[in-house]
């Protein structure tokens, strides 16, 4: 699988897509998107790469270990979920910024809670791919 | 405030005295290990000793007529109170109870000496004395059944108490099936007579007694009350968990059998019969059942040879004669009942204790092998011999007086007088025979030179016999000290008018006297002549393949092996099997449904139209879908699983759920890719099943399938509730500021469910990382 | 349209039964995921079907002007899909474990917990 062209390709192609997942996941809460899709979107960028470049060069490049990705969005997620109990709020109600941000909108604790699943989903699929693909 | 109140509540009432022995078994768990030192374990029996004062302290009111009456609600929704009622009747049992406890209790902490298990064993003792007098003192009949059955559990725990004994457990485990099957019939019983008089209490429902006999599941209720009382007290033919029960300790039998366990069905037949007696079913069913135990196991008796197998079946006699006399049901027969009672325990409850005696001292009790033990254990000698004239009637002991009141019960009677006459005198005469078997051989003739080093055990083991048959020769003497105290006021309890009626050692010269000195004498004779013997036992012992407990055996072992049967057909360990199994049911359980209301028509207006597009991914579907099935070739059943899942990308944006659409795709992506990476380190393809197998799988899946395919159209005509949609659709922007309303239900209005969801995967990841990277252990790479 | 969803729903049900009745662990998988396909179909043909109308609120708008797709069944079927992902995946490391430890596929020869069978 690894041709000239698909390397060539994926240099351009990982930082498109990981920016088209981002775009994906903040947009979600408008269009469709959402952390879910930009999560898997995201994945499949990574395993492209390593398709073209070999698993050991992506891995070097994400650093850490996509393992490591799973407890963080857990947690933010979770955090997300609780912090309205500290402004007497049941759980996982929506926290609103005031005033609205360009580009992403308003500003919410939902957006916190699916950047949470984005980087659970990421760290999933990529462990779960990754282990795959060095035991075979 | 409530609680001081509740307190001082707790305190004066009786439930405190039921409580004190479940506390004293909880205690032991954890001060257990401190009671081995002797003393420690003779402190011990200041509980029943207590209680056993405590209760003595009514009597005078008792005595008096007075009945106490504690209520303390429970579950008032549902009728069942914790109320306490100590009358006669009540106070009679749990005298016994705490009185034979307070010498059993003493007599174990000799005889089980340096035990390893020693603390269990007193735990389950005060667990067992807990429930036995909270269920002689419930008045209410839900409570009464918990006691009930906290008797049947503890007493399994008393009879299996050498669990490493196979026997021990098997008849321990017999005990609670037969008395646990009671507590079954004692429950509906109580269930009926509660939902028949409105009430759970006993003494409300004698107010109903009227009414209670008249009602049409009279009989039934009486049936359920016989069962629950007929399996705990021994009666043919659920008689033989007792002679079972033998394995155990001797101070268990002793406490279980004299004056406890197999006196609770006698106290519910008691308790019941001004209720639920007098009429000719209660009467006639108690006659004929008692009259067939007490003569067969009387019977019984002449053929054993070891002293607590005749000891065991004299008890089943006693019992037989005591449900015989409930059955008579006439007031002299009742108070016959009640004397028999007392006596039956004061003796019996000897005659164990001196049976675990000998046993404990020579290591056998089998009579053919005792004979001199007087030599050595004069003290219990004594015992043995003033039980045995309690136990045969003999003046002036307490039986002379009880015997000659069955004799006058059963003369009394106005039909079949000299019937039930001669089955109480033969009964009596085979019980004096059991009695002076138990009690007298073991001490007589010449002593063997193998049991001359025998010595007199602790006084502990030898003063409580004696104590109980003084107690019997005294009341014997002077029986209006156990009718004012004793009998006379349970005999209130029980019957209307019981004035004009007093307990006499001497009756003067009349049809009674003769029959007790024909009892006497015959029984005499019977010990004399007959000499037990092992090839006496060993031919009725060829009879038992026909007793109600080969019976039973042969119908449990059938019901066992026909559920390891019905078990091993569906759970066989085939997966095939299982899912054949679930998917067939569910084909004829739908199909029953959908052809029972059948409705042909389909309307179709409301259904969108057909356009190429459409039509192109559905032939697409189909078309992977039937490769993937038929396919040789794994890499093109994964290719076609593909398509599959691209054909659904599609179908998704087709029907507006772009979200769908993206997370279908991206998801086939990566399936694809996972299925790619081992394929080739998965199993290749085989042909395993047969072709008829095939055939028949086919024609079930199919079946499954157009069953959907239906169940899906049916659906699709009725009308749909989209009440949790408009909600989710409406609030979406206005409560969660979002437009994409997929989105805002999985980030915000079920927000925790998408938290469990990315839990989940995170789990799935984490088990494959442990799975593979989880070294092989050298087991496994065999 | 519904009638031949409702088919192709059916064949999906068969299929993934009739490849889940097989003796081999890989087709036990391929029938578990053609099942799961199924079910997902099934939930989203229940909340009945409409063309072109996502349910997404238009911008100008602050609550739906018309008919849109029901959301619910399409909230369900996204979780149904991601979480299928991670338990296919799951299952195929399994069979894959099954198969190197105890060198069959065969599910009929997998009917025992017992070690030496």
């Amino acid at each position: 699988m690894k041709t000239i062209i698909l390397r060539t390709a994926s240099d351009f192609l990982l930082p498109v897509l990981l920016l088209f997942s981002l775009f994906i996941l903040l947009r979600g809460h408008y269009l469709p998107g959402g952390g879910f899709i930009g999560g898997l979107v995201a994945a499949i960028a990574f395993v492209l790469d390593a398709f073209a470049n070999g698993l050991k060069n992506t891995k070097t490049l994400l650093k850490i270990h996509p393992g490591f990705l799973m407890p963080v969005g857990l947690s933010l997620a979770f955090v997300s979920a609780v912090t309205p109990l500290f402004f007497d709020l049941p759980l996982m109600t929506g926290l609103w910024a005031s005033e609205p941000i360009p580009v992403i909108g308003n500003l919410g604790s939902a957006l916190f809670f699916d950047t949470g699943v984005y980087l659970v989903v990421i760290g999933a699929s990529l462990t779960i791919i990754f282990t795959i693909s060095e035991a075979a | 405030m409530i609680i001081p109140i509740f307190v001082t509540t707790i305190f004066k009432s009786m439930l405190l005295s039921i409580l004190a022995g479940l506390f004293v078994a909880v205690g032991l768990i954890f001060i257990g290990k401190f009671i081995k030192n002797k003393w420690a374990a003779v402190s011990l029996t200041a509980l029943p000793l207590g209680l056993f004062i405590y209760f003595l302290n009514y009597i005078p009111q008792i005595a008096s007529g007075e009945i106490i009456y504690q209520k303390i609600s429970w579950i008032p929704s549902f009728g069942v109170d914790l109320s306490f009622q100590l009358d006669g009747l009540s106070l009679l049992f749990s005298l016994m109870i705490t009185g034979v406890g307070t010498l059993v209790f003493a007599y174990t902490s000799a005889y089980l000496k340096g035990h390893e298990y020693l603390d269990r064993f007193y735990a389950y003792l005060s667990m067992f004395m807990a429930a036995m007098l909270g269920l002689v003192l419930s008045d209410n009949l839900i409570s009464l059944f918990v006691f009930w059955e906290l008797t049947s559990i503890s007493s399994f725990y008393l009879i299996g108490f050498n669990n490493t004994s196979e026997a021990s457990r098997k008849s321990a485990l017999t005990a609670l099936g037969i008395t646990g099957i009671g507590g079954l019939f004692l429950l509906a019983g109580a269930l009926l007579l509660g939902s028949i008089t409105d009430s759970y209490s006993i003494a409300e429902m004698l107010q109903n007694k009227d009414f209670l006999l008249q009602h049409e599941f009279y009989i039934l209720a009486v049936i359920f009350i016989f069962g629950a009382a007929f399996t705990k007290s021994a009666q043919f033919p659920f008689h033989f968990w007792l002679p079972g029960a033998m394995k155990a300790p001797t101070p268990v039998s002793t406490y279980l059998h004299s004056a406890t366990m197999v006196k609770a069905g006698i106290y519910l037949l008691l308790r019941f019969s001004p209720i639920l007696g007098s009429t000719e079913f209660w009467n006639t069913t108690l006659i004929l059942v008692g009259a067939v135990t007490m003569l067969y196991s009387a019977f019984h008796l002449l053929f054993r040879t070891d002293l607590k197998g005749i000891l065991a079946y004299s008890t089943i006699a006693a019992l037989g004669i005591l449900v015989f006399l409930i059955g008579l049901g006439t007031q002299e027969a009742i108070i016959a009942a009640l004397v028999f009672i007392v006596v039956h325990a004061l003796y019996k409850a000897s005659l164990f204790l001196i049976t675990g005696i000998i046993d404990h001292e020579t290591g056998t009790r089998d009579i053919t092998k005792l004979a001199g033990l007087r030599k050595v254990l004069m003290p219990v000698a004594i015992a043995g011999f003033i039980a045995a004239l309690i136990s045969g009637g003999v003046p002036p002991s307490i039986g002379f007086v009880g015997k000659d009141l069955i004799y006058e019960a059963t003369l009394g009677m106005p039909t079949n007088a000299i019937l039930l006459t001669v089955i109480a005198i033969v009964t009596n005469i085979l019980l004096f025979y059991a009695g002076f078997v138990a009690g007298v051989k073991p001490f007589t003739g010449k002593l063997p030179e193998t049991y001359e080093k025998v010595h007199l055990p602790s006084w502990l083991m030898w003063f409580p016999p004696l104590l109980m048959v003084s107690a019997g020769m005294v009341f014997g003497i002077f029986p209006q000290l156990l009718e004012s105290a004793f009998v006379g006021p349970a005999t209130s309890s029980l019957v209307n008018d019981s004035e004009g009626f007093h307990l006499k050692l001497w009756h003067g010269f009349n049809t009674i006297l003769g029959l007790s000195a024909i009892t006497l004498v015959v029984g005499l004779l019977l010990y004399f002549i007959l000499k037990p013997t092992h090839r006496l036992e060993n031919f009725i012992n060829k009879l038992e393949v026909i007793s109600p407990k080969s019976i039973l055996f042969f119908l449990t072992n059938g019901f066992e092996d026909f559920s390891k049967g019905w078990t091993n057909f569906f759970q066989n360990g085939y997966l095939r099997h299982y899912i054949a199994t679930i998917v067939g049911f569910l084909v004829v359980a739908l199909a029953f449904i959908i052809f029972s209301n059948f409705d042909l028509s389909l309307d179709v207006s409301s259904f969108s139209e057909l356009t190429t597009y459409e039509i192109a991914i559905a032939i697409m579907m189909i078309g992977a879908v039937i490769f993937t099935v038929f396919t040789n070739s794994r890499l093109a059943a994964v290719a076609s699983m593909g398509v599959v899942g691209f054909a659904f990308c599609l179908l998704f944006l087709f029907y507006s759920a772009p979200d769908l659409a993206m997370t279908q795709f991206s998801v086939d992506t990566l399936t694809v890719i996972l299925f790619v990476l081992v394929l080739y380190r998965l199993p290749k393809y085989l042909h395993l099943s047969k072709n008829v197998l095939r055939l028949e799988h086919g024609i079930l899946s199919l079946a499954f399938g157009s069953l959907i395919t239906i169940l899906v159209l049916k659906v699709l005509q009725e009308d749909q509730n989209s009440e949790i949609t408009n909600f989710y659709a409406e609030n979406s922007y206005l409560l969660a500021k979002g437009k994409n309303v997929v989105n805002v239900i999985l980030v915000d209005f079920r927000g925790v469910d998408t938290l469990v969801e990315i839990s989940v995967l995170i789990v799935a990841a984490l088990g494959v990382f442990s799975l593979l990277k989880l070294r092989l252990k050298t087991r496994d790479k065999k | 349209m519904e009638i031949l969803l409702a088919v192709i729903t059916g064949l999906l049900y068969a299929a993934g039964i009739y490849m889940m009745l097989r003796r081999s662990l890989v087709k036990l998988i391929l029938g578990i995921i053609l099942l799961g396909n199924g079910v997902n179909l099934l939930i989203f043909l229940l909340g009945r079907i409409t063309k072109g109308k996502p349910p997404i609120i238009p911008e100008e708008a602050k609550v739906f002007q018309e008919i849109y797709a029901d959301p619910v069944p399409q909230a369900l079927i996204l979780t149904a899909i991601v979480i299928s992902f991670g338990l296919q995946a799951f299952a195929i490391i399994l069979v894959k474990r099954t198969y190197k430890v105890l060198g069959t596929d065969d599910l009929d020869q997998l009917n025992t917990t017992d070690e030496d069978s």
